[in-house]
């Protein structure tokens, strides 16, 4: 029976970059706000000690800092005619947990989407016409443009003091930075950050092969930065342990160096972490919530009320509290009927590794951090004539090594033996003079009628709720899209001087247990209408106005692009609606 | 009005003794303090607390904003700070001003009790009784909290409170602050704050045997609570001689300024007080204590770098310093200290310094500063040799010059660290 505890105006679910940024701007609106958080408080000196951080045994290959499947898991399957079973050990995606979420473990690759990522559908039936899509393919457009989304970009990038060169400043292409991106009302923050040898080697061939290379924008800073807030980050140090790792350098963005400090000392909020929120209330008519319920870890349940509840957990866990609470109705592939659950995607990742001469090449490659790296968007989103090519979409291809740590970069050819005398000599051989990138190609991943997520008949969690289950398959669209942009990286690094180039693009069929990103997409997506959403242009529910569901759970497909900077931008413009729109008249704020 | 009446009488009959100036100034106060409804003097009054730090010693580890009972380490045991909440019983709400102004300003309680000084009435000899009635109209306007502390924990002798008439006899001399006509009304103002209420020296000027200040050393810093109270001197290279008057200023207000972050007691004082006072109040502060003549420069050399420590150091530090604190030991401004040219850093006693590396710290965060960055700890990974090396070295290094640090010091420190739980 859970304690009903008095009545707070919002109640936030996880507190990540999501929830930091709504805590933060309705704290400011005057609200009065708790974030109940899954995991532990977190903080940089105590958690993220420089004096150990450096440890890859123990935050890489052990997940120090990542969700324990014993607490929360999920089942997956590639397709329905397979039984779904349980991920025991994280794979393809990690899962943060505690306060900063996955904002502390990210490689800080602070992105834009494209102007067009955001009317995809619309925009490829137009130039390519209706029939050039995949049948099954479901993607569609956002109900927000980038120009609506434009000043929210810029919010966050000077919330986080994004390091990066501009491409494109008002209208004016502007030289070293990315031609292609949309319109900027003003410069990144901070300069790019400096680049490797390698990087820059990179940088210099794509320029000879004619294309138009720009430093990746970076949430590791290029110098000290004091954001809006007054909260002080210092300049990265390239130790090259960004990615499953805590910054202990003040660094890297995260709501732990942009935000936290400043929530903290407010009256109206209070964080809860080790607190998991179980369901999401609703009254009867199941068109309000009216809080949520959480456990703490004696397992005591609470009830707290709220006048309105922001969701914003990780993609998946936002599906399945939709779920598991009865808010709107379960997609079912067969129908295509409901939305919760549907168009889930990913991100398609592929590589290539390249080996050169060591007594040409020394790339130290552990000088390095998350963002790093010289890359080109020539062949991303619609940058280019898909026509000819059989598919559609796209990604940014760098060099964006991100660090030389030894256990995931020890990279020999592929006919090396996997172990003995002859494999160490080959590491020897390679380590410094490798291009070794897995992140190299970051393609898109659009959305199919049957990829989605719904709630696993058989397996149970450990409060006895079904765990959500995942039915995800590669489709050929994405393989041939991956494949396109492997050779051209590949090419470029040919062009670098290397003697050999092991080209790895992305092969089906999908794979839980390889990592290919954490950017899980979809699932909740926004939209124009009820009858292709579950979330309206500013993350509110269509079926509960008083919810808001935030983060990539809310993108439709994925672009061919790290996602944080688009989740950011949406959190910062669902905020301004609901402090502009919704406080003054609470209730639907899209009639459709 | 019955109350105003006997004060009325008690001023004719002192003038009728013929303390006529005095008579008519206490009447004054008195007038001010007995109107329980004067908002402003409640209002200075809470200032003044604040000024004064009040909230630091009396307020206690449950929270009760100066309800008391909150530990203060002496050399000669511990003291509880008492409730000073206007609770009948067990706090100040039936004391008199009177009693209140003698507590404060002669270190005699009520009935005739000596306080040890812990309580700095040694310092608030100095401030002005109208004040002192401020102070007291503020704080019986706070909520009574019913808590009964046991302030005495002394050892031997000096658990005996009449040990104190002696103490007393031998460092207390209470005197009114007078101020100096040929100095500015700023300087007066720094002057009657630092010496009076904000009773800098009670943390930063040396001790004797007998925990009285050192009169010939003022403000040269002096151990705290497993701290070094830093260098408050014109000294270019151990005092604050190389700030500039913002430098100082903005320390004060922020906890922060472009080579110092504020941490251990001092966060506390920040936080509490003087992050709260006026800019003109800091700035009178700083115009004070920046009028001193400083000692001549020291002539000392630094550890030659072949030095074995100063090795050894140079090498840890760039594996585990150099990353914050950069490999030219500036730091970055309002997030990491800057060790070159660092008071802490080249103070005879090297407490503060080897706190930080053992145990890390935290800064403070203030409404301009909120940032509060941290230094990790480092006691579990360096062995005595080994941070006494690294700090020998950052002693050593970029124009610093300080004496070198020796692992017995380092292990003393260690074993000072652990028995402390704050």
């Amino acid at each position: 029976m859970a304690t009903k505890l008095p009545r707070k105006d919002v109640a936030i679910i996880g507190l990540g970059w999501t929830g930091s940024i709504l805590a933060h701007q309705l704290t400011e609106a005057g609200l009065d706000v708790v974030a109940i958080e899954r995991g532990p408080w977190r903080d940089t000196a105590t958690d993220f000690s420089p004096a150990y951080m450096q440890d890859e045994l123990r935050f890489r290959i052990a997940h120090e800092f990542f969700l324990r499947p014993a607490q929360a898991s999920l089942t997956f399957r590639n397709n329905e005619n397979q039984e779904a079973l349980p991920v025991r050990s994280w794979g393809a995606f990690m899962l943060g947990n505690g306060a900063g979420g996955a904002g502390i473990h990210w490689n800080a690759e602070t992105w834009r989407f494209l102007p067009t990522d955001f009317t995809a559908r619309s925009h490829l039936t137009q130039r390519y016409g209706t029939e050039f899509l995949p049948k099954d393919m479901t993607i569609q457009d956002w109900g927000v443009t980038y120009d609506e989304l434009e000043p929210h970009y810029d919010s966050f990038e000077y919330l986080c003091g994004t390091s990066g060169a501009a491409g494109n400043l008002k209208g004016a292409v502007q030289q070293g930075g990315n031609p292609f991106e949309g319109v900027r009302s003003r410069p990144y923050p901070t300069p790019p950050q400096k680049q490797g040898f390698g990087h820059t080697l990179f940088g210099k061939a794509a320029a000879e092969l004619g294309y138009k290379p720009f430093p990746q924008p970076s949430g590791n800073l290029s110098e000290a930065y004091t954001n809006p807030l007054g909260v002080k980050m210092g300049p990265c140090t390239y130790c090259g342990y960004c990615e499953w790792f805590g910054c202990g350098n003040y660094s890297k963005a995260s709501p732990q160096t942009t935000i936290l400090p400043v929530l903290v000392r407010k009256s109206n909020f209070e964080a809860r972490c080790e607190c998991e929120v179980t369901r999401i209330n609703l009254n009867a008519a199941r068109d309000r919530a009216t809080g949520v319920t959480y456990v703490d870890t004696s397992g005591n349940e609470w009830e707290q009320p709220a006048d309105i509840v922001i969701l914003a957990a990780f993609q998946l866990f936002n599906v399945q509290l939709l779920l598991l609470s009865g808010v709107g109705k379960m997609y079912d592939p067969k129908t295509g009927e409901g939305q919760i659950g549907r168009n889930f995607s990913h991100q398609t990742m592929s590589s290539a590794t390249a080996f050169f001469d060591k007594t040409k090449f020394n790339f130290n490659p552990f000088i390095a951090s998350g963002s790093i790296g010289m890359c080109i968007d020539e062949f991303n989103g619609d940058n280019f004539d898909h026509g000819p090519l059989g598919f559609v979409g796209g990604g940014y291809i760098g060099q964006v090594q991100t660090s030389g740590r030894p256990i995931e970069n020890a990279q020999v050819p592929f006919d090396t033996p996997a172990w003995g005398a002859k494999w160490k000599q080959a590491v020897k051989d390679n380590y410094l003079s490798t291009i070794y990138a897995p992140s190299a190609c970051h393609g898109s991943c659009y959305s199919y009628r049957t990829n989605h997520i719904d709630l696993d008949p058989t397996y149970k969690d450990r409060f006895g709720r079904p765990l959500i289950r995942m039915t995800m398959d590669l489709h050929d669209n994405e393989l041939k899209m991956s494949a396109f942009l492997t050779d051209k990286y590949a090419e470029i690094l040919q062009h670098m001087g290397a003697n050999r180039v092991e080209k790895t693009p992305r092969k089906g069929p999908y794979d839980v247990t390889k990592y290919q990103t954490s950017h899980l997409c979809g699932g909740a997506i926004m939209g124009d209408n009820p009858n292709n959403s579950a979330v309206n242009r500013y993350l509110q529910s269509w079926d509960v106005p008083n919810l808001f569901v935030q983060g990539a759970s809310a993108f439709p497909q994925n672009a061919g692009y790290n996602p944080t900077g688009t989740v950011g931008a949406l959190a910062f413009w669902s905020a301004k609606a609901i402090k502009e729109q919704y406080l003054k008249n609470p209730g639907p704020l899209v009639h459709a | 009005m019955r109350k105003r009446r006997a004060v009325l009488c008690m001023s004719m009959a002192l003038a009728a003794v013929g303390v006529v100036t005095a008579c008519a100034y206490a009447a004054q106060d008195n007038q001010v303090a007995r109107d329980s409804e004067d908002f402003s003097a409640i209002e200075r009054g809470h200032y003044l607390t604040i000024v004064g730090d009040c909230a630091a010693c009396h307020t206690g580890p449950d929270g009760k904003p100066l309800a008391g009972g909150r530990p203060i380490e002496t050399p000669f045991g511990y003291l509880r700070s008492p409730n000073i909440t206007p609770d009948r019983q067990t706090g100040i709400g039936q004391w008199s001003d009177d009693e209140f102004v003698s507590a404060m300003s002669k270190g005699v309680g009520r009935d005739g009790r000596h306080l040890y000084p812990g309580m700095p009435y040694t310092y608030y000899d100095k401030v002005d009784r109208k004040d002192l009635l401020a102070i007291r109209a503020y704080l019986q306007t706070i909520a009574p909290v019913r808590k009964a502390v046991d302030v005495n924990q002394l050892h031997f002798p000096f658990n005996i409170r009449a040990s104190m008439i002696a103490w007393d006899a031998l460092f207390f001399h209470p005197a009114p602050f007078k101020p100096k006509a040929e100095k500015s009304a700023d300087w007066n103002r720094g002057a009657y704050l630092v010496e009076g209420l904000m009773h800098c020296g009670a943390c930063h000027t040396p001790k004797n045997v007998l925990g009285a200040d050192e009169a010939s050393a003022t403000f040269k810093g002096s151990p705290l609570q497993g701290w070094f109270a830093p260098n408050l001197t014109t000294d270019q290279a151990k005092g604050v001689g190389a700030w500039s008057d913002d430098d100082l200023i903005t320390f004060l207000k922020t906890g922060h300024n472009r080579m110092a972050d504020a941490s251990g007691p001092m966060a506390e004082v920040v936080a509490r007080s003087t992050s709260q006072m006026t800019d003109a109040d800091l700035r009178a502060v700083t115009t004070y204590l920046r009028d001193q003549t400083p000692p001549p420069p020291s002539m000392a050399t630094p550890l030659a770098p072949d030095d074995g420590a100063v090795k050894i150091g140079a090498a840890i530090y760039r594996d585990e310093c150099s990353a914050c604190h950069k490999a030219d030991g500036h730091g970055v401004a309002g997030l990491f200290p800057a060790l070159a040219h660092a008071p802490f850093v080249v103070s005879d006693d090297p407490t503060s310094l080897l706190h930080v590396v053992l145990r890390g710290g935290q800064s403070v965060a203030t409404d301009a500063a909120p940032t509060s960055p941290a230094m990790p700890p480092f006691g579990w990974l360096l062995t005595d040799e080994q941070a006494a090396a690294v700090v020998t070295y950052i002693r050593n290094s970029w124009g610093n010059v300080a004496s070198k640090v020796d692992a017995d010091t380092v292990a003393h420190e260690r074993a000072d660290l652990a028995k402390r739980t704050d």
